[in-house]
This record gives C-alpha cells, sequence and structure tokens, in this order.
C-alpha cells in the first residue's frame, strides 16, 4: 500500500478488501460479464476509475453500487484477482456511514427490513419483513397477487421463530454496526 | 614492497562526502607506501597517465586505487599498469564510492572510513603474488540449438564466416513457427516465402551440419571447449537414401488418427509423414505410436513402395557426441493452450472463452493456419466447424497475457501487431465481412508497426473496442461474444461466426529441462536469463553459451533475427582467437594438506572440482585429492570456504590476503 | 452416515419443499442429520452488503456451536449460507484482525475445524454408488438444465468446488439417477437474487433469460439446489408467463425433489405440490412407473 494520506474512505476499502484500487487497469471484463450492468447507469469498472480519480462521491451517490447482486462474476474473472464485489459491500457500508441517500432507495430498504427480523428474532420472519419492507417503501400492493397462494401453501410462517440465544444475536448487531475502524 | 596509492574524487562522487586530499596524505604514512597522490579522474588518460608515471620514476611494484567500483574500472587500471610494466594482479581497488561516499553523509567519518578502507587494501596488497591469466584452446566449432528463424540466421552468420556448425532440431523440419505463418507483419510477405530460401541455404551449407529430428542430450565442459551428446531421434528412414518422393506418405494407410501438429490440430496426417511440403529436409518421419507395423507388425505400404529401400523398422535412437565451441540456445517458443491445467500449474485457463470446447473459437497460431495457402483450407477463410465463410469474426487480444489471475503477468509483445495482420487478412479476403478487435492497448512500438495498425482502422475498417471480452458461448452456430467498451461505457455484444484467441508467448516446456542440462539459469515462466537486461542482452551467464529468439522473451521476428546474428557474432569473438585468456582468480587445491573428502566437489555449481589420483613411481595409489579445472573454476569461493582443511584457497583472494586486511581494520 | 445440518431461515419458510425433499431423499439413505441447536441467520445478502464484520460474526457463531457440539462437518443445503458459511471461515482463518474482532463480539477463541458441504457435496460425501442402488424409476425422458447460479460455485478461491466457469457436478448427479443432462450457456448465469423484492422487474428480466435459455436447449425441467434460485425462476415465473404470453411455462425442482422421484417417493412427500409452476403435468407425461433395474 503506497498511500501517505489515510482518507478515510480509502482506509476503509483497504480494510475490507486488503487490496488498492491502482491494481485495476480498467480493462472493462467486469463490465462486460455483470449481470446487472444494464440496469446501472455507471458500469462497474468506471466505479473503480472513479476511486482511482479520487472522485469519490460520484462512485458512492451511484446507483450501481446499490444495483450489484454480489454475484461475483467480475471478481472471478478478473486478471488482477481485484475483488470488485467485496469494493462494491465496501462502498455500500461507507455510504451508508455517510449518511448518502442511494438513488435508489428501495434496495437499502429491502435490506434494513431483512435485518431487522434477524436482530429481533435471530432467523429471519418473511412475513414480518414483507411487511416493513411495505411499510418503508409505501407500495402495500407489491406482490399482492402472490399473498394469497403463498400463505395457502403455508410457505410463510405466520409466527416467528426467536432463538432462545437471542441476546448474543442483540450483542453481535450492536458491536458489528458501530462505526469502529480497524 | 614498494606501493604507490591513488585516491580518485571521482568528480563530486567521492570528492563530495570523502576529503581525497586528506586520504591521500594519510596514505603517504602507511609502511610499505612510497607514493601517494590524489586526482579528479583516475580512470582518465591524464590519470591513468599518472599512475604509469609514478610506477617507473619511484619503481612501484604494486598499486592501490581509490575509486568507483571494481566492477566498473578495475580492467582500467589492471591495464594501465600492466601497460607500465607491472603484474595486472598486483594491484587492488577501493570501492570509496559505492561503499563509503554514496551512502554516508558526513565529512569527517566518511574521510576516516575511506582512510580505513585505503590501508586494508595496501595490507592486502602486500600479499598479492603475481599471476597469469589462464590460457585455455578454443575449439572453433558452434552448436545452435535450435532451428527456428533464429537458429537459422546464427547458424548461417557462423557458417558464412567460415566455422563450422552443428544445427540441432528437435522436429522433423527446420523453419520453427515461422513457417506456420501465413503472412509476416508490417510488410505482409509471405512468411514461406522469405524464409524457405533461408531454410535450403542451411540445407546446403558446406560448413552446416544439420541434426534434424534430434535433441541435445547432455552437454559437458567449459567456454571454448564443450562436448555435446546429441540424440538422433530414429525416423524410420535412412536419410542418406531417402530422394524425397513422398511415394510412402501418399500410400501409408493410417489417415486420420493423429491431428497434424503443424496445422495446430486443423487437419490430420498421416502415420509416416512429412510436416509440410517445403519441409528442409524432405525426409518422412514414422509415428511409431500409430504405425500399424509398430503396433502390430502388419501393413509395411511405406517399404514395398519405397524405390530405393530406405525405409527402415530396426533403426535406433543414435548417440552422437560432437566436440564445440560455443553454443547458442535459439529453442523459440510456444503458444499458450488456454483449457484446463493441473491445480499445480501456473495456467489456470480460460474456462469462459470455451477454447477446445467451441470448434469456431481458435488460436492465433490456428489462424494462421487456416488464412495459410498451404493450410487445411487451401488459405480460404472458412470456419472450422462447417467450413462456411464468417461474416463477422472477433479477435480478442491479452489472452493469457498481462493476466495474473490466469495467466502471466507479462506483456506478449507481438499479439496486437499480429491481430491487426489477422484482421487485415481477413478483410482482405472476406469484403464484406466485419472484423472487430477487444484490445486493452495498442503496443506496436516497432518501424512502420503503428502506421500498419492504423492501416488497419482507417483503410480496411477494422473496428477496435477498448475493453476485454468476459464470456463467449455458443448459440444458434453463432460465437456470442460479450465484451465492453470502457472508452464509451456501453456494452458489446456481438454475435460473431468465429472468435480468435491472441494467445500468449511462453516457453518451451523443455526449456527449464535443456538450461539445467546446459547450467544456465532461467526465470520463473522458463525463459531463459539474460546476463544483464540492458548492456548484455544475447549472453548467459556461464561462458561461451549464448541466446537468440523468443526463448529469451517474446519476441518478434526482426527482434529474433537482430539477436540471432549478435549472438553469432560473439561466437564468432571466441574463434577469433586460437587461445581464451580466462581470469586467473580460481581456486588452487594445496595437494599436500588435501585428505580427498571431496566436499568441494559436491558445493561446487560448476563441476570444476575432479577427483585426483596421486601415485608413486610404481603406479600405485598413494591418494586421491581434489583438482580444480581452472577453465572451468568461475572463482565464486565456495569450495574454500567449505572444505575443513583450508586445502583449497582462492588465488587473489588467499586466506593470508583476507586476514592482512581484517587486522588492518581492526588495529584502530 | 451422520451430518451436522444447518438449514438456514428459506428452508423453514419459503423452500420449505426443500427441507421436506432433502429429508425423505436421506430417509431412503438412510442418512441422519442432526440440526444444529438453536442457529441463527448466516445474514445472507443483507449483512454483507450492510456490514462486513457482522457478515462474518453471524456465520462464525453458527460454526462455534457446531464446533460445541462435536459436529466433523455441517451440510448447508441453501447456496446462500453455503457460501456465507465458507466466506466467514475462510475470513477468519487468513484475516487475523478480523479474527480478533469477531472472537471480541462473540467473547469466544475461533478455532477451526468444521467441514462445510453443499447439497452437491452431500451427495458425492454419501456416494454416488450408494445413490445409483437407491433408484427406482426410470427418468429417462427427463431433459435436465443444470443450474447453479452464483453462490454454489464463485468464488472459486474460497469455495473450491467444480469448474467456476463450467461445472459437472449436479450433471453427474442427474446422469446418475438416469435423466438426461442437457448442454445449455446459463449454468451460472445470476437470476438477480435478493433484488426479488426490491428490484422485481430486473429478476424478471434475468430470470427470463435463464428459463429461456434452458426452453431453448429443450430442457423440460430445470434443476437447482438453491432456494433464492429456485423462488426466482419458479415464483417469478408466474409473472414472467403472465407479462409475455409467448412464454413457455416450465417447472423448477429441486435436486433433491428430482432424486426423490427416481427413488419412487410421492410427489406429496417430495412437497411438489408446493411450487408455483406446478410439475406434475410434465412429470405424468415424461415418467413412466416402471420398475428399473440397474
Amino acid at each position: 500500500m503506497h498511500h501517505t494520506t489515510l482518507n478515510p474512505i480509502v482506509q476503509k476499502i483497504i480494510d475490507v478488501t486488503s487490496q488498492d484500487t491502482s491494481l485495476c487497469y480498467q480493462c472493462g471484463k467486469c463490465s462486460a460479464g455483470c449481470p446487472l450492468r444494464d440496469f446501472m447507469e455507471i458500469p462497474p469498472n468506471r466505479i473503480v476509475r472513479y476511486l482511482q480519480l479520487g472522485l469519490y462521491d460520484l462512485a458512492l451517490t451511484s446507483s450501481t453500487i446499490w444495483l450489484c447482486a454480489g454475484c461475483q462474476t467480475c471478481s472471478s474473472r478478473c486478471p488482477k484477482n481485484f475483488e470488485i464485489a467485496k469494493l462494491m459491500d465496501a462502498l455500500r457500508e461507507i455510504s451508508v456511514e455517510e449518511g448518502i441517500q442511494p438513488k435508489d432507495k428501495k434496495v437499502l430498504k429491502f435490506h434494513n427490513a431483512f435485518l431487522k427480523q434477524i436482530k429481533k428474532y435471530g432467523r429471519s420472519f418473511e412475513l414480518g419483513m414483507v411487511g416493513d419492507y411495505k411499510l418503508s417503501t409505501g407500495n402495500l400492493f407489491q406482490d399482492l397477487g402472490l399473498a394469497p397462494e403463498t400463505l395457502m401453501k403455508r410457505k410463510m410462517g405466520f409466527r416467528p421463530h426467536k432463538i432462545v440465544g437471542i441476546e448474543k444475536i442483540q450483542k453481535i448487531f450492536d458491536k458489528s454496526m458501530k462505526r469502529d475502524t480497524k | 614492497m614498494r606501493i604507490g596509492v591513488f585516491t580518485c574524487h571521482c568528480g563530486e562522487n567521492i570528492g563530495r562526502t570523502v576529503d581525497c586530499p586528506a586520504v591521500s596524505k594519510a596514505c603517504a604514512d602507511f609502511p610499505g607506501v612510497v607514493h601517494s597522490e590524489d586526482y579528479k579522474y583516475m580512470c582518465s588518460d591524464p590519470g591513468q597517465n599518472l599512475i604509469k608515471q609514478a610506477i617507473k620514476e619511484k619503481n612501484l611494484n604494486a598499486v592501490v586505487v581509490g575509486s568507483c567500483s571494481p566492477h566498473m574500472h578495475e580492467k582500467t587500471f589492471r591495464k594501465a599498469c600492466s601497460d607500465a610494466g607491472i603484474n595486472p594482479f598486483q594491484v587492488e581497488i577501493a570501492n570509496l564510492r559505492e561503499h563509503c561516499s554514496w551512502i554516508h553523509d558526513d565529512v569527517p567519518s566518511a574521510t576516516l572510513k575511506a582512510i580505513d578502507m585505503m590501508r586494508m587494501m595496501v595490507e592486502k596488497v602486500k600479499f598479492n603474488g603475481p599471476l597469469t591469466p589462464i590460457r585455455v584452446p578454443v575449439t572453433k566449432r558452434a552448436l545452435v540449438i535450435g532451428g527456428g528463424i533464429s537458429g537459422i540466421q546464427a547458424s548461417l552468420d557462423i557458417a558464412n564466416a567460415g566455422y563450422e556448425v552443428i544445427l540441432v532440431e528437435k522436429e522433423p523440419s527446420i523453419g520453427g513457427h515461422m513457417s506456420q505463418l501465413s503472412e509476416t507483419f508490417p510488410t505482409l510477405d509471405c512468411s514461406q516465402c522469405i524464409l524457405t530460401p533461408r531454410m535450403v541455404e542451411v540445407y546446403q551449407h558446406s560448413k552446416i551440419k544439420l541434426m534434424s529430428y534430434s535433441e541435445v542430450e547432455n552437454v559437458e565442459g567449459f567456454i571454448g571447449n564443450f562436448s555435446v551428446t546429441i540424440r538422433k531421434k530414429a525416423r524410420s528412414v535412412k536419410d542418406e537414401l531417402c530422394t524425397g518422393c513422398g511415394l510412402c506418405v501418399q500410400k501409408c494407410p493410417i489417415k486420420k488418427v493423429a491431428l497434424s501438429e503443424f496445422d495446430e490440430g486443423l487437419a490430420t496426417r498421416p502415420a509416416m509423414y512429412v510436416p509440410f511440403p517445403q519441409a528442409v529436409p524432405n525426409i518422412p518421419v514414422i509415428d511409431r505410436t500409430i504405425c500399424t507395423y509398430f503396433k502390430n507388425g502388419k501393413c509395411q505400404m511405406c517399404k514395398k513402395v519405397c524405390g530405393r529401400e530406405a525405409i527402415d523398422f530396426e533403426q535406433q535412437d543414435e548417440l552422437v557426441k560432437e566436440e564445440v565451441g560455443s553454443i547458442i540456445i535459439a529453442t523459440g517458443y510456444k503458444l499458450y493452450t488456454i483449457d484446463k491445467k493441473p491445480d499445480d500449474s501456473p495456467i489456470h485457463g480460460y474456462g469462459e472463452y470455451g477454447y477446445g470446447k467451441y470448434k469456431d473459437v481458435v488460436s492465433g497460431l490456428q489462424f494462421e493456419r487456416i488464412a495459410s495457402a498451404s493450410g487445411p483450407t487451401s488459405g480460404e477463410m472458412l470456419r472450422p466447424s462447417d467450413k462456411k465463410v464468417p461474416k463477422k469474426i472477433v479477435f480478442i487480444q491479452c489472452v493469457g497475457s498481462r493476466d495474473e489471475a490466469k495467466g502471466f503477468s507479462y506483456c506478449s509483445k507481438i499479439c496486437c501487431m499480429y491481430t491487426a495482420k489477422h484482421a487485415m487478412l481477413y478483410k482482405h479476403k472476406v469484403h464484406d465481412g466485419e472484423a472487430y478487435v477487444f484490445y486493452m492497448d495498442i503496443r506496436a512500438g516497432g518501424k512502420m508497426y503503428e502506421e500498419f495498425v492504423r492501416r488497419a482502422i482507417e483503410e480496411d475498417g477494422v473496428k477496435y473496442i477498448r475493453g476485454r471480452v468476459s464470456r463467449i458461448y455458443q448459440d444458434d452456430g453463432k460465437i456470442i461474444v460479450k465484451g465492453e467498451d470502457t472508452i464509451a461505457g456501453v456494452k458489446v455484444e456481438i454475435d460473431a461466426d468465429m472468435a480468435v484467441l491472441a494467445t500468449a508467448m511462453m516457453a518451451q516446456t523443455e526449456a527449464p529441462k535443456l538450461a539445467q542440462t546446459l547450467g544456465v539459469p532461467y526465470d520463473k515462466y522458463g525463459f531463459i536469463n539474460e546476463v544483464h537486461p540492458k548492456l548484455r542482452p544475447v549472453e548467459t551467464s556461464s561462458g561461451g553459451i549464448f541466446l537468440a529468439g523468443a526463448c529469451n522473451s517474446p519476441r518478434d521476428i526482426p527482434d529474433s533475427v537482430a539477436m540471432a546474428s549478435a549472438a553469432a557474432a560473439k561466437a564468432l569473438v571466441l574463434f577469433g582467437s586460437d587461445m581464451l585468456e580466462r581470469e586467473p582468480v580460481v581456486a588452487k587445491v594445496n595437494e599436500a594438506t588435501c585428505a580427498g573428502c571431496l566436499y568441494c566437489k559436491k558445493v561446487c555449481a560448476y563441476n570444476a572440482v575432479e577427483a585426483k589420483e596421486i601415485k608413486d613411481r610404481n603406479g600405485n595409489l598413494i591418494k586421491v585429492v581434489a583438482y580444480v579445472n581452472s577453465g572451468l573454476c568461475q572463482g565464486c569461493g565456495t569450495c574454500n570456504a567449505t572444505c575443513p582443511s583450508k586445502s583449497v584457497e582462492l588465488l587473489g583472494f588467499k586466506d593470508d590476503q583476507i586476514y592482512a586486511q581484517i587486522n588492518a581494520f581492526a588495529e584502530v | 452416515m451422520n451430518f451436522g445440518y444447518y438449514p438456514g431461515c428459506s428452508l423453514q419458510g419459503t423452500a420449505k419443499e426443500f427441507d421436506l425433499s432433502l429429508k425423505e431423499v436421506l430417509k431412503v439413505l438412510d442418512v441422519n442429520l442432526n440440526e444444529i441447536n438453536d442457529w441463527c441467520c448466516c445474514g445472507a445478502s443483507s449483512a454483507h452488503v450492510m456490514s462486513h464484520i457482522l457478515s462474518v460474526a453471524l456465520p462464525a457463531r453458527n460454526l462455534l456451536l457446531a464446533k460445541h457440539r462435536g459436529m466433523q462437518n455441517v451440510v448447508a443445503p441453501c447456496a446462500a449460507c453455503y457460501n456465507r458459511l465458507k466466506v466467514s471461515q475462510h475470513e477468519l482463518k487468513f484475516d487475523e484482525k478480523m479474527r480478533m474482532k469477531v472472537e471480541e463480539i462473540l467473547e469466544e477463541k475461533i478455532s477451526n475445524g468444521v467441514e462445510i458441504l453443499n447439497l452437491i457435496g452431500l451427495f458425492q460425501k454419501i456416494g454416488l454408488g450408494k445413490i445409483k442402488t437407491a433408484i427406482k424409476i426410470n427418468l429417462k425422458e427427463i431433459k435436465a438444465a443444470c443450474y447453479y447460479g452464483c453462490l454454489l460455485v464463485r468464488p472459486h478461491d474460497i469455495l473450491k468446488f467444480d469448474d467456476p466457469e463450467n461445472p459437472s457436478s449436479m450433471e453427474e448427479i442427474v446422469s446418475i439417477i438416469g435423466a438426461k443432462p442437457i448442454e445449455w450457456n446459463y449454468k451460472i448465469e445470476c437470476c438477480g437474487a435478493s433484488h426479488s423484492i426490491d428490484n422485481t422487474e430486473i429478476v424478471e428480466q434475468l430470470s427470463k433469460n435463464i428459463l429461456n435459455d434452458a426452453i431453448k436447449h429443450d430442457a423440460n425441467v430445470i434443476v437447482v439446489a438453491c432456494p433464492m434460485c429456485h423462488s426466482n425462476l419458479d415464483m417469478r415465473q408466474k409473472n414472467i408467463l403472465k407479462k409475455y404470453p409467448q412464454q413457455k411455462a416450465i417447472p423448477i425442482l429441486y435436486l433433491t425433489q428430482l432424486l426423490g422421484l427416481s427413488m419412487g417417493l410421492n410427489y406429496k412427500d417430495l412437497g411438489l405440490h408446493l411450487h408455483y409452476i406446478n410439475p406434475v403435468p410434465m412429470l405424468e407425461e415424461k415418467v413412466k412407473v416402471e420398475e428399473v433395474t440397474i
């Protein structure tokens, strides 16, 4: 690592990925294979380019980092073994810490709804999560068509299962989500 | 001893940090020193004259120079002293630059250190004895390993200078990869047209002994005196009787079993075959792994039709011994094959490109064969799967190159140029076709190279897309290529008819083994190492062994040819004298004290130590001692460090010389 | 044979039939599953998206629980759970700073040792030969497109499972049981994963491409080993069919369900009635219920 100034964003990226963005020589293979690329305004390789140029805002406010599905196609084909999928994770974490409102709020809302259930019960309570998500997005009618069939087939439990060691889980959440650097 | 001490300022290099006049003054007081002076540039003519004058006037018999590293000017000062009449090995250099002025800031302490260093050398030189260079005879014959364009060039240069050359080639014919190419960049010359005259010249040259279908098995000896064992593999044909009529090849019934190596697997060849029509020598070879006679004793069709009784099924490999003075390695390269490799291989393959899975995804050399008039499609642009003319063709550069994850981190140098060439050849033959090239950078640094690539884009309409390809797969007979253009920031998906992968140049598989046989170092990729990348590009660290062409590093034809001539020149320098002078800084065994444990022999990296029998006058064995072959010894001193009885010494660095230095330093 | 078992959240909910069919098949093969007591969610996609440390700590807790119970191995049938468990284990092994942090959070020392298996790995451990002996029904009319998705095979450096570009381990099992695996181009293409809820149209588009490629290559069923993939290809297929009238329907089966069918288990026990796209009509047409001698 050759950074003389430890910009906190750069530090976080190094903490999570253990890599330096200077590895990337902008070949574009990641973007070429990204299944979500068609829906992104800024392709993945360009996000890395923004970071290389110090244009952190452009990277952190993009919809790209939230549309990334973590499929790892990019990381597995990158000729420099650069872990772009992990980089996207790091950028999301930084974005939330900096309080940047994502372009596509729904993705963040979904993840928040999901994690809320885990923190409360230790396991995913799908009905609760879907409910939370709908309330936070205001779209109460989403997937309503599937509801009858899903409930009839008992594919979603009506009651959550709370694990015995739930306090431990809450402790894990509290300690992990604290904003400290390594 | 009458010692002269000369302190050089080296301009500012030493003078800025070391007070040279003070050093010179201090040295004048050392016992044994009768002359001491300092000067700005000792290595210059006037500087050297100062030394020569002092030697004559003061009758000096030893000289110490405080200057830059001995690597730079030891030779200079030794010659100057030798010219003035003292033995050049009674000259010692104190490195006041790299070991003192360049690494310290403080002038007073650096000056004191310099004085110490000079004193150490003065004390050492008192124990120096005169040494004479070792002279070894030179065998004025060369061995060239590899019959590609580099080997051919080197052979012709040496042979035309009047010396004999043995050219060893492992394939049945010389020509190498250049004979597989259709046209060469940047002139678009027909490759075989410019190559075959040279091949014939080699074959007909009275001074070149061509040993094709042969491999170097063992090498012993040293510069000027190599003893090489070559294995002549059995062709099953007596080459002195064969006329090259080709009837046996025609009549061989096993036609479809083996894939042609020359056509890169795109066509078959018979069991009895000549690799290509213009092969030199035009003598066929029997592939014993598939020949019916060798499998069950039947057929013998070739023997029946041969009018000269040249077929010899009983022929065995023959081991031939040759004495040569110089060896040139010109073994060339092989192309990266990107199918799956074993886990410990440095290559991890490109499953995402479908090479080996889809017939219409081919490598660079395979495309050359398709484009070549002597190839499987007679030069027509036809794709391998259904022999249709591809209307859309995609070329992908950097496959295996510049890729730490799945290939090699280096750049293969030639792919940008040959891809442009391929695209142009395609467009010249398929006027309404579309050609696309996916690239990361364009490396076109040679003469007329940049113009060549621009021609492909501006005149022949080849579309260059800047970005790598993520995946290739087949759908409905089309080759789907999924790439990206990073300049425009758009996805580029092409449903092509064919894809050509510009695969990396890599070292031959057997290159490391050959390097070990010759005792030359090679790098982690198997490329043979040169001594110094800037100033000694065609020499290996083993004296008398030179290299040329792609065996050293990815390289194109003009550079390979230039390098081959350079290597030939090096060999000719060697042949220029009957005797070779070598530095006498070699190991010497004191046979009186040597116990014959031969540990020194075990640790010698140059195989320079032999066991020697000491016999009495009646021929009875008294003892066995170690003996150092001064022609092979490189003066590394390992034996000296290993010997338990202190019986081996390094001349020029004897124990008493070293102890004198240490003592001089220790008594402050 | 005994295996530690980590079902994961989906197998208790929307992927119930995966759990059911797995248990039915393992009953026939005489294999026991010991569920990790009081396991918690592995974090799935959401943890690693929101917090690196959380995404390592949650699976770590489960691995510790398994270790306490003396389990040598843990089977995680859900590909996402498998992936998160393996990645967490890898990071704890090679990233000392991370391990110390997680040990501090969990208030326990972490040591290695548990072998983590995915569904296919489980069957490989049981032995394909043993599976073959349990075959009763001839499935030769079943042309299966084996869909791996992303998380079973990537990242290869950590999972070291099969060939990340051209896997064949599922096809091997499908062949052993007599069905015909087909060659197709979307084996490892992403279905859109967790965007199922927040960006359903994306998932519909990506899944449509997968379904179509399978149909194009003559598959009459797609076989999966991941509840997320199943949901995207099966549950979301309903809307795809509605939006695109030309679209053909193709049933999506869990590998365990296909295995169960070859063993002669009944549809209800295998949870086939819990799918959104009904596989029964295709099965009734293609599977002739006759005895097969192997």
